[in-house]
């Protein structure tokens, strides 16, 4: 029961970004060691801009 | 399980099914379970999806696992990233499903409950999910482009423009529309318009808490923010209940109109993060719980749906809109049966996501089964109201009268009675002055919605129910039309771009400001003349909305039935030609009949033409002589305008037939797009 609550937590946290920056972190750590990763702050704002280029939302 | 047992389950599942939409179409009772609906279409999803949609995947398209898609091949950790489909799935459906598939079945309902439904149901499961999912497929096997490059790439320059301008005059509409339904349901209500001006503070609260104060913490943000969202609702209330301040909420439609223009353009020009990002937070995550109650409610209740199978009305002579059966209905149900706008989302974001082609089945074909399941329920919520309490919320003052007493009168003489006391009490109950002629859909599924609500989870609180289903169309509504205007935006700062290079600089402030307020105008046009209308705008903008909505589908359809044909896959194409000859057929029918149709609830010429005719006569009583004008010289516009979207879709028709001609004759054509094939190497499970 209790490893379900906390996978439907993760989808849940996945699906809202709630932990886009852990993710971020995760890929920067395998794919760009040789620069530092951004802050969190830093992070989340080239993020949210990103996000909202295109078609978003619909009818 | 073994075979025979399996195919012994399917065979239950049809015969269930068939008896269930036999039940729904041959019931001539005084009424019928909600709940043959939800059996009806839960068995048409599962034999659609298990069947059709698998056969398309594995024969048609020809889906392979074994193939690295975009989000693999390009991952770059932003928008290239290979995703579980479970997340995609939900990503993609909380993109695709907005007010839609509310507003649409609901007015349509003015049939009877059973055109739409079949409508719905089959509609879903042969034209719009295949739709979604062939879209879905053709931009994953092109990097995730979007429709119009595809357009452009696959069919030729004109497909490609055709379809761009197509998108932009579709977005216009939608959001004039959008407003109207909202502008229709906060007129002279304090409690609603206090209600939904709250929702724009504090979708600040949480711009501002996820962006400087906690940064990234979108949970955190969106749960302070459903919080306040619901003291809001009964804050409203409060409001109500204040003599000295329930007035500063108290407006006409046109006072409301104007403030939701300034609204449109301050959300255009804002940066993202302050009002558009969280207050998307919030709609999706209201969007989501609301759904789910609303199917819980149904399933635990079990209402029953008193009106008929077919009213007197499809004959044309319906109040909520003008025109038969044929090919309205199918034009109102836009969203829900087949809705173009899919095929942008489905190219562009979600392609971008995917992990594997073998998802495409169920995020492209199974996402548009569940936003055709929210119209099934959307229905449900308008048919349980008694129809003679329907048909007095929904219609217009100008068809019956602007006094409850003549309203009345006339609806019961239609077969629906209804008595002025019934609907005193109703409003009484529902915490508003009056809910005569809330054109638009949104208030009568507020009342359902409450109904259904307040029968399952408690009785006692029907006004915080009803402002509570205000809200939450108002929000998603309010989302769908601050991010149309920005997108919106963008796409004219691209076409204007090509004019003058600076105007396409999407930083450029007076650029950003300029777009921003030409779209505002385009949409606050309509919007302005949509409020004035004594017929209650709906009757004009719907119909409008969902010939442009359909017009997409079908340029989706043609652009996919072009590549279809040109790689070799010519003895499948009837997938989505099928579609695409009946979204043909039905958009043509209908602005054939809105641009010469001799009925004055349906030709706009015809009501032009005789608007001037008795102006001149000087028969018009003074407050409609007053905006008589204005009106003629809209319903020529709008005839103009419905002639536009047919030559679009046409000369997209014409430029995938001529694409098909090149093919069968052997003459060169546009090179395939599709990129090369590589060998995933992602493990199965992400």
């Amino acid at each position: 029961m209790l490893t379900k609550l906390k996978s439907l937590w993760c989808v849940i946290r996945r699906l809202s970004g709630d932990d886009a920056y852990e993710r971020y972190l995760q890929h920067h750590a395998e794919h760009h060691q040789d620069e530092p990763p951004l802050n969190r702050e830093e992070f989340f704002k080239q993020w949210q801009d990103s996000k909202w280029k295109g078609v978003k939302r619909c009818c | 399980m073994n075979k025979t047992l399996k195919n012994l389950m399917w065979l239950g599942i049809a015969i269930l099914g068939a008896a269930a939409v036999g039940g729904i179409a041959m019931n001539r009772g005084e009424s019928i379970n909600a709940l043959w609906f939800i059996t009806a279409a839960l068995c048409v999803y599962a034999i659609g999806y298990r069947f059709y949609a698998s056969w398309i995947a594995a024969s048609v398209l020809v889906l392979d696992e074994t193939r690295a898609t975009p989000a693999e091949r390009m991952d770059n950790g932003r928008d290239y990233v290979p995703t579980n489909k479970w997340i995609v799935f939900g990503h993609h459906f909380a993109a695709i499903a907005g007010p839609g598939p509310l507003v649409g079945p609901t007015l349509a309902a003015q049939f009877g409950y059973l055109p739409g439904t079949l409508w719905i149901l089959f509609g879903a499961v042969l034209g719009g999910c295949v739709q979604d999912m062939v879209t879905l497929f053709l931009s994953t096997r092109r990097n995730g482009k979007s429709l119009g490059q595809m357009a452009r790439e696959e069919l030729g320059t004109v497909g490609g423009s055709a379809a761009l301008i197509g998108t932009f005059s579709i977005m216009i509409i939608l959001i004039a529309v959008l407003g109207l339904v909202v502008v229709n349901a906060m007129k002279h209500s304090p409690w609603a318009t206090a209600t939904v001006s709250a929702t724009i503070p504090i979708a600040m609260i949480v711009g501002l808490y996820m962006r400087n104060f906690r940064p990234g913490k979108v949970l955190e943000a969106s749960a302070i923010g459903v919080i306040l969202l619901l003291l809001a609702v009964v804050g409203g209330g409060w409001v109500d209940h204040h003599e000295s301040i329930r007035v500063l909420f108290d407006h006409e439609g046109l006072t409301l109109a104007w403030w939701i223009m300034a609204y449109g353009f301050a959300a255009a020009i804002l940066p993202v993060w302050l009002l558009l990002a969280p207050r998307d937070y919030l709609s999706t995550f209201m969007k989501m719980g609301t759904v789910i109650a609303l199917a819980v409610a149904i399933i635990m209740l079990r209402p029953e749906v008193k009106m008929p199978a077919l009213t007197q009305f499809i004959d044309g002579t319906g109040p909520i809109f003008g025109g038969k059966l044929f090919p309205f209905v199918f034009i109102t149900i836009a969203c829900g049966a087949i809705s173009g706008f899919h095929a942008l989302i489905a190219s562009g974001t979600t392609p971008k996501l995917l992990a594997n082609e073998r998802d495409i089945r169920m995020i492209g074909y199974g996402a548009m089964l569940l936003e055709s399941f929210v119209a099934i329920m959307a229905m449900i919520a308008a048919t349980v109201l008694d129809p003679g309490v329907f048909f007095a919320i929904n219609s217009p003052a100008g068809i019956v009268g602007k006094e409850a007493i003549d309203a009345v009168a006339k609806i019961s003489a239609w077969g629906f009675p209804v008595t002025v006391e019934q609907m005193q009490i109703l409003a009484k109950e529902m915490g508003e002055a009056t809910l005569f002629a809330r054109t638009g859909g949104a208030p009568s599924l507020a009342v359902g919605m409450a109904s259904i609500f307040g029968s399952a989870f408690g009785q006692g609180m029907l006004a915080l129910w009803y402002h509570f289903a205000i809200m939450f169309e108002a929000i998603f509504i309010l989302t769908t039309l601050d991010a149309g205007t920005r997108v919106g935006r963008f796409m004219l700062q691209d076409m204007l771009g090509n004019i003058w290079p600076k105007l396409g600089h999407t930083s450029w402030y007076p650029s950003v400001l300029f777009t921003s307020g030409l779209v505002v105008a385009g949409w606050g046009y309509f919007l302005y003349i949509g409020v004035i209308d004594p017929n209650g705008g709906v009757n004009i903008l719907w119909p409008l909305f969902g010939i442009a909505n359909q017009m997409l589908a079908a340029i989706a359809l043609s652009v996919a039935t072009g590549i279809l044909i040109k790689s070799g896959k010519h003895r499948f194409a009837w997938v989505t030609a099928l579609p695409l000859t009946w979204l043909v057929v039905i958009t043509t029918t209908a602005a054939w009949q809105k641009i010469f149709s001799d009925d004055l609830r349906v030709g706009f010429f015809a009501a032009a033409n005789d608007m001037a005719a008795k102006l001149a006569a000087g028969v018009l009583p003074p407050e409609k002589a007053a905006v008589a004008p204005q009106l003629i010289f809209n319903q020529h516009l709008d005839a103009w305008l419905t002639l536009f979207f047919v030559v679009i879709l046409w000369v997209v028709i014409l430029d995938m037939l001529r694409v098909v001609y090149c093919y069968l004759v052997g003459k060169p054509l546009p090179e395939s797009t599709e990129a090369p094939y590589v060998a995933s190497k992602l493990e199965a499970a992400i």
